[in-house]
């Protein structure tokens, strides 16, 4: 199968995984027995305002009309209001998208330098006194929460040596680039800590192969077989496992966001929970799985880029 | 039955190179334990024995409020590890949300690994359209992110422990599935399952007999995994409000709590981390042991 008919299948099970992410989100309200209009609004339900909700979500119509209007909705861009701020909720959420998108790339970008980084040196010095070192105080960020950390690096570097501001997000690029410096480090350590384990197996199980030896005895450099002929095929499976961390990362950078004090979609989640703000959650939870299904696609196509012997079955 | 003599040579219980030392290394030898296996399980046993032995390790009531004592440092004669913001013990709290943190890691992965592993083996032995449905239901589950998934089906059935359970295990058993599917796909034509089908044995007796006990082990190192991440959602969770609900003394609240005297107190944001830290880095480490056995 070539590269065009691959992406053709795979966007045609995107398109199926898309719908049963949509029946998922809306039959969860409905599943649960009860009337939904008051599960939604719990302690703020009364007779009055469930019938309005009923009337807004169209919970009075039949299931197949509902959900019509759900996933139509969608489509068009617009997904209801808010029952919290009254207002639409594609301009609440879409405000708060692009922070989210761009913290978790911030964060994708540390952890590939930190995974670089640590994972070869990992590998190279593997059973040594860094090797040990790396590996655990990688396990070390790995069994611990984001939110504890990112309050830990608070402590150090924010609090303790003043390099970086406590929360917020600040006006300009480069002073958004400075603010979020801190919560992009958290999610990226976290995320390395999965894929250094990764790339340094990787590494060390590439290093044994027949090509790897033919390249040291053509008396290629060492830097450049790393480089050129281990990395490149080690790295295969690391961006497989990048693709399925990318739903833990989104995750991670929503709770970050309320660490930090950070305007993105996370704040406005945890908001909307409290307040029982349905639609929101709603939004937002197809959001992140939108993207993480989105990532999954590239995250596919780039191994036939990688590894040109790569055919798609 | 030359396949079977054959086989019984080669399972690792009959290995007979070790029969002649002597001791504690035997012991070693023949369960194959490790460095990595052993420090593990001793960081464990002890975690457990505090989580057991709260009520005679902590000289304070967790819940008691004692104002006149708040924030008190760690080495304070009276308090180790300090007081929070109520003048409460924290070295008190942290050891009794020690037995509700494994509680959480226990429960989220118990039922999610008998589901999960009972699926994998019935989709991986009959394969078909079950199968397919079920892979696809996999799929779809897998395109949420974790915690998102969790917080929006808390958000419908509210905080609380058992909702906790009912919303990790919902996306919980994927793994195990998954695994033991694998395993099921490895073993379902080897021989002493033909021989079991060829004898007469029924299909749920081949499964559940003969196919799973040799398709369990890899989801049982994952089970570890599985723990730590259970704990860590369960943590996150409180950390944001979702969790049991104060006063009861849980790690994630309890750093949570600590967030708004960083200045003031940074032990009781601190060190409720380090106990998360231990009990991740025990279970880690029995995982990655019983997996370099292998």
């Amino acid at each position: 199968m070539n590269r065009f008919a691959y992406i053709r299948k795979r966007l045609i099970l995107m398109v199926f995984v898309l719908f049963g992410v949509t029946i998922i989100i809306f039959g969860m309200v409905r599943i649960i027995p009860g009337d939904p209009a008051f599960l939604i609004l719990g302690d703020r339900a009364t007779d009055q305002n469930a019938a309005a909700l009923r009337e807004q979500l169209g919970l009075n119509k039949p299931l197949y009309e509902q959900y019509w209007m759900f996933v139509s909705g969608f489509a068009r861009g617009s997904m209801g209001d808010s029952l919290l701020y009254r207002q639409p909720v594609a301009d609440l959420v879409g405000k708060r998208v692009p922070i989210s998108i761009s913290l978790a790339f911030y964060a994708m970008t540390l952890a590939a330098f930190i995974t670089l980084t640590f994972g070869i040196w990992s590998a190279v010095q593997q059973g040594r006194v860094a090797d040990h070192l790396i590996r655990l105080s990688f396990l070390f960020i790995l069994t611990t929460p984001n939110f504890w950390f990112g309050i830990l690096l608070i402590l150090l570097l924010a609090l303790g040596l003043r390099w970086f501001p406590v929360a917020g997000f600040g006006e300009t690029l480069q002073e958004h680039i400075w603010y979020l410096f801190l919560p992009a480090l958290t999610l990226g350590l976290q995320l390395s800590a999965v894929l250094i384990r990764n790339l340094r197996s990787q590494i060390i199980l590439t290093m044994r192969a027949d090509y790897v030896r033919t390249a040291r005895a053509k008396g290629l450099s060492e830097r450049w077989v790393l480089s050129r002929h281990v990395l490149r095929n080690a790295l295969m499976s690391t961006i497989t496992i990048f693709g399925l961390q990318f739903g833990n990362l989104i995750g991670g950078t929503l709770v970050i966001e309320t660490v930090f004090a950070i305007p993105g979609m996370g704040q406005l989640l945890f908001q909307s929970i409290t307040a029982r703000d349905y639609p929101v959650v709603q939004a937002i939870t197809v959001i992140t799985a939108f993207l993480v299904i989105v990532v999954n696609l590239f995250v596919d196509l780039s191994y036939s880029f990688l590894d040109p012997r790569v055919t798609y079955e | 039955m030359n396949l079977m003599s054959e086989q019984v040579l080669h399972s690792p219980t009959l290995d007979l190179r070790f029969a002649s030392s002597t001791g504690i290394r035997k012991r070693v030898k023949q369960w194959r334990l490790n460095a990595t296996l052993l420090t593990g399980v001793g960081m464990l046993c002890v975690v457990v024995l505090v989580a057991l032995g709260a009520a005679l390790l902590t000289p304070y009531d967790p819940i008691a409020q004692q104002l006149s004592d708040a924030f008190l440092p760690p080495f304070s004669p009276a308090h180790i590890l300090g007081t929070d913001n109520f003048g409460r013990d924290i070295w008190s709290r942290i050891v009794y949300s020690t037995r509700l943190d494994l509680q959480i890691g226990f429960f989220s992965v118990l039922f999610p690994f008998i589901f999960g592993s009972l699926i994998g083996v019935l989709t991986g032995y009959h394969g078909g359209k079950l199968d397919v449905l079920v892979m696809r239901v996999v799929d779809v589950l897998m395109a949420f992110p974790f915690l998102v998934l969790v917080i929006a089906i808390m958000s419908i059935l509210g905080p609380g422990l058992t909702n906790l359970y009912i919303a990790v295990g919902v996306v919980g058993w994927i793994p195990y599935a998954r695994i033991v599917r694998a395993e099921t796909l490895a073993t379902r034509n080897l021989e002493y399952v033909q021989a079991a089908r060829t004898v007469g044995c029924s299909t749920a007796r081949i499964m559940l007999k003969h196919v799973l006990p040799n398709a369990i082990a890899p989801a049982l190192i994952y089970v570890f995994t599985g723990m730590v991440l259970a704990i860590l959602t369960g943590a996150t969770l409180s950390f944001l409000g979702l969790g049991p609900q104060p006063p009861t003394p849980e790690w994630g609240a309890m750093i949570a709590e600590g967030r708004q005297f960083l200045l003031l107190a940074w032990w009781m944001t601190t060190l409720p981390g380090l106990a998360l830290l231990v009990i991740g880095v025990a279970l880690s480490l029995v995982g990655d042991g019983l997996a370099e056995r292998r």
